[in-house]
């Protein structure tokens, strides 16, 4: 039975509380609001009183306005017709489709027993040289991309989601603009993915507590469709904006803040978003890339240092380009001894050969003599960066391990490569 | 958080079961205030209901002791993992909790002592074979006094729960014995004779720590470092190659990919020196980022405390726990529900005692048979922002004996292990002698500040002694300090291997060399470096790595004419 309470006690910022028993801790409600009715979360019960966090916000809530509680915690539905789908962040349709009500499913549930997942090593393509040939990505891995505002993060991820082989792709968009939205659903669409995608997505204009939801909900979906056998990567941009968001509950209820306002918490709860990517022994698998932007480009900052703590590896994209140093993927080692025996060695030799480009580009700005050598370097970082770091390149791993033979033959004499002799001789194009 | 009505009493720290949605939740009391009690759930708390009822065990959070423990998989509460896996499929159940030792496994008990004999806690009174240690059965450490022995069973086959001997107390109180008692997590095993001071090195194969920042058996030491610079993989390297009788890995809120990797690859290597797989002297408590924040606070009490009972049995043990921040963060949580008065970046005020008393746990004792047991606590800090100045890190530095600082620089140039070899310290003794391990770092030291000045003035601006300083520094650094842990031979270096070549490169370090300009010297120091490099790579003592040694000396030969100045008493 269903019991419906007419008299908040408090409205503070997006929390309200209610007089209430019988309620259970993340338990569901709907408040109706004269804006229409608006789904609420359990976040403390103290006695009888009852705070819950309203995901339309509190804003246009009135004291009379009616709680209902639900007698269950969040669930969505789960099933194929789920594919093609657009939601918003607490699931229900954006794109003027049906409601689905079919086989609900509990969002954020148990963790995955370690004894039970395994050894991730399958490698996931994404035709682009930055990830494959030098931070490889790896099925189950979780990956953030770290970027400043006004990067292309969420073109990168919409090519990447294009192009990457998986089975289903979800798009957990957390105060995403309403244009990067439309990009998104426009480019998968004429990529001819998006019936193999779903969409939960929760723009800028939209209360920000719904964002909260986001993560939860995209991963219990992919973790259902991962048990099911299939390989699904997840997309979230940007989980600053779900930190934030946990930051504005956080002091709305008045917890001690740890870090710049954030609450002390915040490693546990973005890990236990991210420990969500798994290969599951015998089935399907879940892999995560995150945007996280940084602001003020400040990797110190508590959300990308806490999130550089949880994932494998991150990818930073700074002036149009993933950089490589800095950038890591943590199981690349898993995947990169299988495909060819030259990549190992190129991703090496040619990141070496860039860090000492770097160096050399450094002393000509400082007004010191290019030798020859630097003049060589010079030549091939230009051209590492043109034809490789550029993201408009779009080629297979071989095909990028060639391109890397080339560009290093046409700037350099084998030796100076620091490459081995049987890899020389069996890759070198064009031998004089 | 919890907080619950009671009659009767309650203890502090006593666990209690929320009963709930037709499930036990296991919790513990973490603040009592009149019949109020606080208690911590170690579980997710979604579907928790005001009016629910709460059983109070009486008994304070334990681990459970006994043969059977190693190559086990626990989660921070002690459940097996890779059972619990079998009973409930992919995910952690809430509230299913099962016994942490194989309770039909039969044992081959031997005793030690007969009916009439005195006992005191922590005594043995027998033992079983496990894996190729003996595990000695002892007197619970709980029970107080001299106790004598009434009845023991003879040899033959019990399971952990027959009960193999009865004791009296001194009031004449009967306590039958099993192969398995319960102690709690948080109170240190005090039954030995005394502590000891730790002295004798404890072998890690890692040449930068056993040469210049050793660690000693039954000390302390920490790694902080920023993500990234490889702590785990320098705790994964260490837990295989440390020369100890058993390593007890506590993955304490860090991802649960790497303790795959462990429990995956661990079962398929040998153990060098028993031939045996290493799991078997291994165990494992993991609690990891995602599990539940309270049980991660309660894993490294789980761990120390496994560790503190191999010792009693005259063992030396090694403890990593990767990582005490996490740790720290979970107990932040809690003060911050407690609602407590927060101290530095909201962590608790109580950090610094609580970290102090987890390391003091650690230390090498001599029991009261006169053996010693040691256990050695080694625990990697990871701080934000990668910045040592933060309370967690520099409540550790002052309680630890030997700092094993990891930079960003020196992972970024892909210099591994990335210890700095400057920053770090130790207070314990290593394999080489002092004196020369000073001389070794000041070569560093005064490397290093010749490359700070290069970067103002240029190669051309720096004179040929600084620039061979500079080499000799750079030589020492590529490869000594640093190692190949992918390379099967470089990746675990030997005591005696390590002191041999020491001196071969102490006699490079020392010499004057004649070179007639800074190319000519790179262009030599770069031969040295290459067969260096090669020689690090070859069997100890074989062919080829004799001929490298003969190829060095040789090329030492050549450019060497006397002793450098600054080489005084070499």
């Amino acid at each position: 039975m269903q019991k419906v309470y007419s008299k908040i006690e408090s409205i503070s910022g997006n929390v309200i509380t209610v007089t209430a028993t019988g309620v259970r801790n993340k338990e569901l409600a709907v408040v109706e609001t004269r804006y229409g009715p608006s789904l609420a979360e359990v976040i403390r019960l103290k006695r009888d009183e009852v705070a819950l966090q309203v995901f339309n916000g509190g804003r246009g809530v009135s004291t009379g306005d009616e709680v209902r509680f639900m007698g269950e915690p969040m669930k969505v539905s789960f099933s194929d017709n789920l594919l093609g789908r657009i939601f918003d962040g607490s699931g229900r349709p954006r794109d003027g489709g049906p409601e689905l009500a079919d086989t609900l499913i509990e969002i954020g549930g148990p963790s995955v027993n370690p004894a039970r997942r395994i050894v991730p090593q399958n490698m996931v393509r994404t035709g682009i040289p930055m990830i494959d040939v030098f931070n490889s990505l790896v099925e189950s891995q979780k990956l953030p991309i770290f970027s400043v505002s006004g990067e292309p993060y969420n073109e990168l991820l919409a090519r990447i989601a294009l192009q990457a082989e998986v089975d289903i792709i979800i798009l957990g968009g957390m105060g995403l603009k309403y244009d990067d939205y439309l990009f998104f659903k426009e480019t998968l669409e004429k990529g001819g993915v998006l019936s193999r995608t779903v969409f939960f997505v929760h723009t800028a204009a939209d209360p920000v507590v719904e964002s909260l939801l986001v993560p939860d909900v995209s991963l219990a979906v992919a973790e259902n469709f991962a048990i099911h056998g299939r390989r699904v990567l997840v997309l979230l941009t940007d989980m600053t904006n779900f930190a934030d968001a946990m930051k504005e509950i956080a002091i709305t209820m008045e917890q001690v803040p740890s870090n710049r306002g954030y609450p002390g918490d915040l490693y546990t709860q973005l890990a236990s978003r991210y420990e969500k990517a798994v290969d599951f022994e015998g089935s399907g698998s879940i892999t995560i890339l995150g945007v996280t932007t940084m602001p003020g480009d400040d990797v110190t900052h508590p959300v990308p240092d806490n999130t550089g703590y949880i994932t494998e590896g991150q990818f930073y994209l700074r002036n149009g380009r993933i950089e490589p140093f800095g950038s890591l993927s943590r199981l690349k080692q898993q995947v990169n001894g299988k495909t060819r025996p030259d990549h190992r060695a190129i991703m090496d030799g040619m990141i070496k050969l860039y860090a000492a480009y770097k160096e050399s580009l450094e002393k000509k700005s400082m007004g010191f003599k290019m030798s020859d050598w630097d003049e060589k370097l010079l030549t091939y970082g230009e051209m590492f960066e043109r034809e490789m770091m550029d993201l408009s390149v779009n080629i297979p791993l071989e095909a990028a391990l060639d391109k890397g033979w080339e560009i290093m033959a046409s700037c350099f004499v084998p030796e100076e490569t620091g490459l081995k002799s049987e890899l020389i001789d069996q890759y070198w194009t064009n031998k004089v | 958080m919890v907080s619950v009505e009671f009659t009767g009493e309650a203890t502090m720290n006593e666990v209690c079961y929320i009963h709930s949605g037709g499930k036990r939740l296991k919790s513990e009391i973490i603040r009592i205030n009149g019949n109020v009690a606080d208690i911590q759930v170690f579980e997710m708390t979604t579907g928790i209901g005001v009016g629910d009822d709460v059983e109070f065990t009486g008994e304070l959070l334990s681990v459970q002791l006994g043969p059977g423990l190693l190559g086990q998989v626990y989660d921070g509460l002690q459940n097996p993992l890779p059972k619990l896996a079998e009973e409930c499929g992919f995910f952690l159940d809430r509230g299913v909790y099962l016994s942490a030792l194989n309770e039909t496994k039969v044992w081959e008990f031997t005793p030690s002592v007969e009916a009439g004999a005195k006992v005191e806690a922590g005594d043995q009174i027998g033992f079983v074979k496990e894996g190729i240690f003996n595990h000695w059965i002892m007197v619970p450490f709980q029970l107080g006094g001299v106790l004598t022995v009434k009845r023991i069973v003879a040899a033959g086959g019990y399971t952990v729960n027959d009960t193999v001997a009865e004791v009296e107390d001194e009031k004449g109180d009967l306590h039958p014995l099993t192969m398995v008692f319960n102690w709690p997590v948080k109170r240190a095993v005090k039954c030995y004779a005394e502590r000891l001071k730790p002295s004798e090195t404890l072998i890690t194969k890692l040449r930068i720590i056993d040469t210049f920042i050793p660690v000693a058996k039954g000390g302390t030491y920490c790694i902080p470092g920023p993500f990234g610079a490889g702590k785990t993989v320098l705790q994964q390297v260490t837990s295989k190659n440390a020369e100890v009788d058993i390593v007890i890995i506590a993955a304490c809120g860090e991802r649960a990919g790497e303790v795959v990797e462990t429990i995956k690859e661990f079962p398929e290597l040998l153990d060098p020196k028993t031939g045996r797989s290493l799991m078997e002297r291994t165990v494992i408590i993991c609690n990891t980022s995602s599990m539940p924040v309270a049980a991660r606070e309660a894993s490294v009490y789980t761990a120390v405390s496994i560790g503190e009972y191999y010792r009693q049995m005259g063992l030396n043990v090694l403890l990593l726990a990767d990582s005490t921040s996490r740790w720290a963060q979970a107990m932040r949580e809690m003060s911050g529900r407690l609602e407590e008065i927060p101290g530095e970046e909201a962590f608790p005020a109580y950090l610094e005692s609580l970290i102090a008393a987890f390391y003091e746990r650690a230390g090498i004792v001599r029991l009261k048979n006169g053996g010693n047991g040691s256990v050695t606590i080694g625990g990697t800090v990871s701080p934000a922002g990668g910045n040592f100045e933060e309370p967690v890190t520099q409540a550790t530095l002052k309680v630890v004996g030997a700092f094993h600082g990891l930079s960003r620089q020196r992972s970024d140039a892909r210099k591994y292990p990335a210890i700095h070899p400057l920053e770090s310290w130790s207070k314990y003794t290593g394999i080489i002698d002092e004196k020369k391990t000073e001389y070794g770092r000041s070569i560093l030291f005064k490397g290093d500040e010749v490359d700070q000045m290069m970067k103002v003035v240029g190669e051309e601006g720096t004179s040929l002694d600084d620039y061979i300083i500079y080499l000799k520094s750079d030589l020492l650094d590529f490869v000594y300090v640093q190692q190949n842990s992918f390379d099967p031979v470089d990746a675990a270096v030997e005591p005696e291997r390590q002191q041999h070549v020491y001196d071969i490169l102490m006699d490079i370090l020392t010499a004057k060399l004649d070179f007639a300009g800074k190319d000519e010297a790179r262009t030599w120091f770069n031969r040295v470096r290459q067969n260096f490099l090669d020689y690090n790579g070859k069997e100890w003592k074989s062919d080829e790595f004799n001929k490298l040694e003969a190829t060095i000396s040789q090329l030492l030969a050549d450019k060497k004419i006397g002793a450098e100045a600054y080489a005084e008493g070499f």
